[in-house]
């Protein structure tokens, strides 16, 4: 199948460019707390994009803690048919 | 009168009906009936306007309040939504039982005293084990058998703590729980086992996909958030709560990350957001509990909303496994769209409903300045963008081209994803309504810009993480071991273990018994048998000799 044939969605010259706009909207994202100041408890949750690095660390933390596990814990689906 | 018929008869005794129906008849029975139950819970007044006598128990089969009326609505919306979809596609059992489960549901939010929940409790688990068996599969049987064994092991907890309880207090009625007590716990635990707790927690993801597509959405919706309903009720403010809500927001993301087949992704997720009104619960500060019932009711309906996506993709290919799926957004554009917005809404992204309930749960621990518990919710609010808002919809919909060109499903399944994608975003752009019907007055405004800026810093950030990891995230063709491999693995074996060491004890007693039973009746034979001595037929002769021997004796003895 040509790339003419694909879905405008799975080109990779479209996929780039959804990649570039995603990096703007999360550039807006930052930027926009800069002349907000919300009601934070805890300190931390008040410094400057704390929301963002929290958000990405914490889902990297999580992939990587799910992998470890599925070392342990993944078996091969018909594991309980046998 | 009517202000005093449970509303839950309405569904069990119209599902009584339905085998007796066919056709249109039939449409208009599952159409109709929940929306009489909507109207009569919404017609009861505040109170518990019918009383019986029940062994010297007083009971109160009705009790209407702010909080039961709220899931009974819910409860009624997603009968009728979950009634559409399953319309064309389901079997008469199926509808059957989805209506009188939905029906117990309501009959348990509805109950005012712990004899008539414990029987509306009971049968919701028969109600839910048929929904599943009536998928009519190996697999479902065999997973609605150790579904019912779990919920039966639940019930008996339940049954015994409401026993105990009623026992020290002297009275019924189910309220908060406060007198402390073995009862108390018992329930307590009877209540988690349906919540989709630790450590139990694997009946649901073990039996919800096994259901059939119209019937996973209908399980989603009740038990466990009939046991949100009972521990809102029953346990506000219980600080355990906390602990084992948390632990469900979390263990629903890890294991959601590593599974394969898309309807046990959501069902995981059910446990991941059951872990966030649990924990809403625990903290017990109005917003808190507001937080709970309303996070309840946007989850109904956009897990119920998610699913049926996952249905409509599962009953157009007969695929449930993200390694067989991939790229049907070109042909199914209705069934992603309106995935994509239930997968928004349960991410809590701003503008749908999950944004305007979760944020409750999320600011109430930051009222309390509960440090632990507010950074932990807020990092699974983040990993559910990760498991259900990203993974869901990119694996199913997107991803690489899985070649399947399937058509969006038939016009009632459609319908039912409009009125729930509807309902979605209407939720999150106007939640007075739904504020308006909390257990408490609501002073809450999730849209600040603050709240909405950092929750868009959050989600879109977790979204990052999920692409530039996608390597890592890629699906493979395992399952996940939980606590159920300690009663589908190790049990059965122990048990066949146990019954073959028996078996060699069985032998060996059995042949040394025989061996030492043979040996007595050789002895005994050999004396008492036919030519044993003290059996042998004696001679005449010998008879003549003894007499003669004898009275010799016996002159002998006379002349002495």
């Amino acid at each position: 199948m040509s790339a003419e044939q694909k879905h405008w969605l799975v080109r990779p010259e479209n996929i780039r460019l959804l990649w570039r706009i995603f990096i703007a909207i999360l550039a807006l994202t930052v930027l926009a707390e800069i002349p907000l100041h919300g009601h934070t408890y805890f300190g931390v949750d008040g410094w400057f994009s704390f929301h963002a690095v929290y958000g990405f660390a914490t889902c990297v933390g999580m992939i990587v803690l799910a992998k470890l596990l599925g070392v342990f814990l993944k078996r091969r689906d018909t594991y309980y048919d046998d | 009168m009517i202000e005093s018929f449970p509303p839950g008869l309405v569904l069990i005794a119209g599902a009584a009906l339905l085998p007796f129906t066919r056709g249109r008849a039939r449409e208009g029975l599952v159409i109709a009936l929940p929306v009489l139950t909507l109207s009569l819970v919404w017609a009861i007044p505040d109170g518990t306007p019918l009383h019986l006598q029940f062994l010297g128990w007083e009971l109160s089969p009705v009790r209407a309040d702010a909080l039961s009326r709220l899931f009974g609505t819910v409860f009624s919306l997603m009968a009728f939504a979950g009634g559409l979809f399953a319309l064309r596609t389901a079997n008469t059992l199926e509808l059957t039982a989805a209506l009188a489960y939905a029906g117990s549901a309501i009959g348990a939010v509805f109950a005012g005293d712990l004899i008539t929940l414990f029987v509306f409790w009971e049968l919701m688990a028969v109600g839910s084990a048929l929904v599943i068996w009536s998928a009519g599969t190996e697999a479902a049987y065999a997973a609605g058998m150790r579904y019912l064994c779990i919920h039966l092991l639940g019930g008996v907890v339940l049954m015994i703590g409401v026993i105990a309880y009623m026992q020290a207090v002297g009275d019924a009625t189910f309220d908060e729980l406060t007198h402390d007590g073995i009862g108390r716990w018992l329930i307590l635990a009877g209540f988690l086992v349906n919540a989709g707790a630790p450590p139990l927690s694997a009946w649901l993801p073990d039996a919800y996909p096994e259901a059939s597509p119209s019937g996973t959405v209908f399980l989603s919706a009740f038990t466990t958030k009939t046991a949100v309903f009972v521990l809102l009720r029953g346990f506000p403010g219980e600080e355990v709560l906390i602990f084992f809500g948390l632990y469900m927001a979390c263990y629903g993301i890890i294991y959601a990350l590593l599974e394969n087949d898309m309807r046990r992704i959501l069902s995981y997720s059910i446990i991941n957001q059951v872990g966030f009104m649990v924990t809403g619960i625990g903290i017990g500060t109005p917003l808190a509990l507001n937080g709970a019932a309303a996070h309840a009711f946007a989850h109904i309906i956009y897990k119920a909303l998610l699913l049926m996506s996952a249905g409509s993709v599962f009953y157009q290919t007969g695929k449930r496994k993200c390694t067989d799926l991939g790229g049907l957004f070109q042909s199914m554009p209705i069934t992603t769209i309106c995935g994509t917005i239930g997968a928004l809404a349960i991410s809590a992204f701003p503008l749908t409903s999950g944004f305007v309930t979760k944020t409750m749960i999320n600011s109430a621990a930051a009222e309390e300045h509960l440090a632990i518990t507010w950074f932990i919710l807020v990092a699974a609010t983040a990993g559910v963008f990760l498991h259900a808002g990203i993974k869901f919809p990119w694996f199913v919909f997107f991803q690489k081209d899985s070649g399947l060109r399937p058509p969006d499903p038939p016009r009632n399944m459609r319908y039912a994803m409009y009125l729930f994608s509807f309902l979605c975003i209407a939720i999150g752009l106007y939640p007075a309504p739904l504020y308006a019907i909390l257990p408490f007055p609501v002073d809450f405004h999730s849209y600040t810009a603050f709240h909405v800026v950092t929750e868009l810093q959050l989600l879109l950030f977790a979204g990052l993480a999920f692409f530039l990891m996608l390597p890592w995230m890629q699906r493979t063709l395992t399952i996940t071991l939980d606590f159920d491999w300690f009663y589908r693995y190790l049990g059965p074996r122990l048990a066949r273990a146990g019954t073959s060491a028996w078996d060699g004890v069985a032998g060996a007693v059995s042949g040394a018994t025989r061996a030492a039973g043979t040996g007595a009746l050789s002895w005994i034979e050999r004396h008492h048998g036919v030519y044993g001595v003290l059996a042998r037929s004696w001679p005449t002769g010998s008879m003549v000799l003894w007499v003669g021997v004898l009275l010799a004796a016996y002159l002998v003895f006379y002349y002495l």
